[in-house]
């Protein structure tokens, strides 16, 4: 397809079907969850299998990119700071959407009412204790920011065994943190329906946990990136993005761990 | 490039911004549809066609809203002339993320199956475009109605979200050599700060409804008083998106108006840096004023007197723009042309919805106003006026430089002052009603409303023939069989004079104008160069 000159730096790209096929299969899932909560259908199945097809899309559509990237070479200086830009611009809608979320908490626990005994913790709720496994996992999440750094330096440094370290640990540490938030949620004394304690306690964590799984995966991705010779130290777009969502993520939860888990028990 | 690959499979912004156009249109006709339905249920007193069935009246009065504001204006504004011209006006290939702007548009219609599922299934999601807690509870609306109009507005949220961050880097990052972001047309400007508000608003509203759904199926308590939650936090939410989505809608229209009003002045645009500054205030200023639409559920003194004072300063750089624009014909060489008809219509009008604006913004006031026809008289003033007459404008405005289809401008008149005269017969008639009581999202009403209703719902059917109209004109601009022959002729050109090109006969600092109509299928194959007026040809060699 790059069989003349191009006369801009931008990358125009050609038809592609994962749009379509994505929104059409978020509709299905949009109508498999509705009907399915208001007994239309009896079983989960439409829904799993719009979420596998939604995922396997997505691969499929991320797998261009890569291929974009890495062997095709469009992604030159000039859509590589399109592409930062896009990823800064799409963090900062998330750090909104978490904030909509603390407003929440904030919202119930600032002011708890008559139905919650007026204190925070309510009346008959014994929440967890800060200083516990929340703490574990806070220290891990500081310790993952510590080994992607190391893995950052030595990738710009050109030290092949220490990035692939580093990353290997960091997709470690970020695995340990959701099999250990998972422990915590198992032994949880009180449920996401127990009252609004329960629902924004679980909310808040439940949206963090959720990215934390995503975020896992992106480091997996890169991970296999390094070890597949796709980053150079000039150019590693990918894996800046993952440190610097790996780094917005751990900044959310440490305003989680002092608000909900500490300030909140 | 095959059919499929050109119209499901694109990659192209000007594709992609006619199918956002269509889509955009037949939307309208369905909420159009709607807002006639309610309007003749309205013409009298006592039920008139739906049987007293007052449920029915409220699924119509919701779907009505998001599939006007949501389906029609925001796609038409921001996706058609949004993503047609910004990346041409700045001398962009195309926008940012190309497959992104695709999935932009995709999730629209299955947004659409969604609000029509959520219209027909059992009875309907009777709450009103706000979707306000208790009355969107499992408690009280059963069905899965509510859940597919918060998924509709899911897949709207990640279209829009989507398109933001889309445009924002497109003009952050794309601009062509010499484009400083000063230099930008206001369309782009406005364009730029729309997309800031979606992205900074947007996830609020994804935050809240889908703490709704999981207060509905979930068993949460988020919004419930008896697990210790506030349907007020939901209020919060909502509007902390809900006031800047009103900016969202009409930002676009001013950018577009701007364009209008200098082009057939024949004058560069008065204060073009106060004007991007005024839009950006006005950006600002949307984001702290959330609770004026909360005056009424116990906010305490202080907030109410701030809530009251900070909306009353939007009125400041709203009125920078209004006299830029008055400053901008003055003097000029102002030619009525049909745009020039919707921009003059919209100057008016909203002006006239800006001034009730600042009625309701006053606390003491709205208490009186609150939930009343004059709030509905309101915002029709500001989006039935506003929105839409800058969508018409920009429609006959730009459908020759996009498409290279003229219009018949005796019927373009003919539309405009029909549909001047349907809507301003249909909503000020309302604020008389709301000045006497009458409460909104009600399909009944005592027999002394009977008049002012009547008048509105006549100027209802009114509104119908102009859209009717519309459709014909459309028809012949599709079908080049024009009724009458001789009144079709070209508005965009210019009688030539120092402003304007004598060799293109065109207001050459318009680059949509300068280029083909219609474009290629890549606007540009080589970036074009942008010089400051200043130098003359020596100085540029």
């Amino acid at each position: 397809m790059r069989g003349f000159i191009q006369t801009h730096p931008f990358h125009l790209v050609g038809p592609s079907p994962w749009p379509f096929f994505t929104s059409f299969s978020l509709m299905n899932l949009a109508f498999s969850i509705a009907l399915n909560s208001h007994n239309y259908m009896n079983n989960n199945f439409f829904i799993f299998l719009n979420i596998f097809i939604i995922l396997y899309v997505l691969t499929l559509w991320f797998k261009d990119m890569l291929a974009e990237s890495s062997y095709l070479g469009d992604h030159t200086l000039a859509v590589k700071k399109g592409i930062t830009q896009g990823f800064y611009l799409f963090v900062v809608s998330e750090i909104l959407m978490f904030a909509s979320l603390f407003w929440a908490y904030l919202h119930s626990s600032l002011n708890p009412t008559m139905e919650l005994g007026m204190q925070w913790p309510p009346a008959g709720i014994e929440p967890i204790s800060a200083d516990e496994l929340p703490l574990l996992n806070t220290i891990i999440l500081l310790a993952s920011g510590v080994t992607v750094t190391m893995g950052h330096h030595a990738l710009i440094n050109g030290n092949r065994a220490d990035t692939l370290n580093g990353f290997m640990y960091t997709t470690m540490l970020i695995i340990l943190f959701v099999m250990l938030q998972g422990l915590e949620y198992k032994y949880a004394p009180f449920t996401l329906t127990d009252g609004a304690y329960g629902s924004t306690f679980f909310s808040l964590t439940g949206l963090h946990g959720i990215h934390m799984m995503m975020l896992a995966m992106m480091l997996l991705v890169c991970t296999y990136r390094v070890y597949n010779y796709d980053f150079t130290n000039q150019s590693h777009l990918f894996g800046e993005v993952t440190m610097l969502y790996l780094h917005v993520l751990d900044m959310l939860w440490l305003f989680m761990y002092m608000i909900a888990y500490w300030w909140g028990s | 490039m095959s059919y499929m690959n050109r119209w499901f499979l694109s990659t192209s912004h000007k594709d992609i911004a006619t199918l956002y156009l269509g889509y955009g249109f037949m939307s309208a006709m369905v909420a159009t549809g709607m807002s006639v339905i309610i309007r003749l249920e309205l013409s009298g007193a006592g039920p008139q066609y739906l049987h007293g069935n007052n449920q029915v009246f409220n699924v119509l009065v919701t779907g009505h809203a998001m599939a006007m504001m949501f389906l029609f204006v925001m796609p038409v504004l921001i996706g058609a002339f949004g993503k047609f011209f910004v990346p041409i006006m700045m001398g962009a290939v195309d926008m940012a993320f190309a497959r992104l702007n695709n999935i932009s548009f995709w999730c629209l219609p299955p947004a659409l199956v969604c609000i029509m599922a959520s219209l027909l299934m059992e009875n309907g999601a009777g709450t009103g475009w706000t979707v306000y807690p208790p009355l969107s509870s499992i408690n009280s609306h059963s069905g899965p109605s509510v859940d597919l109009a918060m998924f509709a507005l899911h897949l709207t949220t990640i279209s829009s979200l989507l398109g933001a961050i889309n445009f924002m880097v497109t003009v952050l990052n794309m601009r062509t050599m010499g484009m400083h972001l000063v230099h930008m047309p206001l369309f782009v400007w406005a364009m730029y700060f729309t997309a800031m508000l979606l992205l900074l608003s947007l996830p609020v509203l994804t935050a809240g409804v889908t703490l709704l759904l999981m207060d509905r199926n979930f068993n949460t308590g988020f919004f419930e008083v008896a697990a210790g939650g506030d349907p007020v936090t939901y209020q919060h939410l909502f509007w902390f998106f809900g006031h800047p989505e009103v900016y969202i809608i009409i930002i676009p229209g001013f950018g577009i108006i701007s364009h209008i009003v200098s082009t057939y002045s024949k004058k560069p645009m008065f204060g073009h840096v106060g004007m991007l500054y005024a839009m950006g205030s006005i950006g600002l200023l949307g984001f702290l004023v959330w609770s004026h639409h909360m005056f009424v559920v116990g906010l305490d003194i202080d907030s109410r007197a701030y809530f009251t004072s900070a909306t009353m300063v939007i009125a400041v750089p709203t009125g920078i723009k209004m006299f830029s624009w008055l400053a901008t014909m003055y003097g000029g060489e102002v030619r009525l042309t049909v745009p020039m008809l919707f921009a003059l219509g919209f100057l008016f009008l909203f002006t006239m919805g800006g001034l009730t604006g600042v009625m309701t913004s006053n606390a003491s006031i709205d208490v009186a106003f609150h939930d009343t026809y004059y709030v509905v008289g309101h915002f029709h003033y500001v989006l039935s006026m506003g929105a839409l007459f800058s969508l018409m404008g920009g429609y006959f405005y730009w459908s020759k430089s996009m498409y290279n289809l003229s219009y018949c401008v005796i019927k373009g008149r003919m539309l405009f002052w029909l549909l001047f005269n349907a809507v301003n017969g249909m909503f000020l008639p309302m604020h008389f009603l709301g000045l006497n009581g009458m409460p909104r999202r009600m399909s009944d009403y005592p027999d002394s409303f009977e008049p002012w209703n009547v008048m509105s719902s006549l100027f209802s059917m009114m509104s119908m023939f102009t859209v009717m109209l519309f459709l014909n004109m459309v028809y012949e601009q599709l079908t080049g069989n024009f009724q009458f022959k001789t009144k079709k002729v070209n508005e965009n050109d210019n009688t030539p004079d120092f402003m304007a090109s004598n060799l293109l006969g065109l207001n050459n600092s318009d680059i949509e104008f300068v280029l083909p109509s219609p474009a290629n299928y890549h606007t540009y194959n080589e970036l074009p160069m942008l010089y400051a007026k200043e130098m003359s040809n020596e100085e540029v060699k």
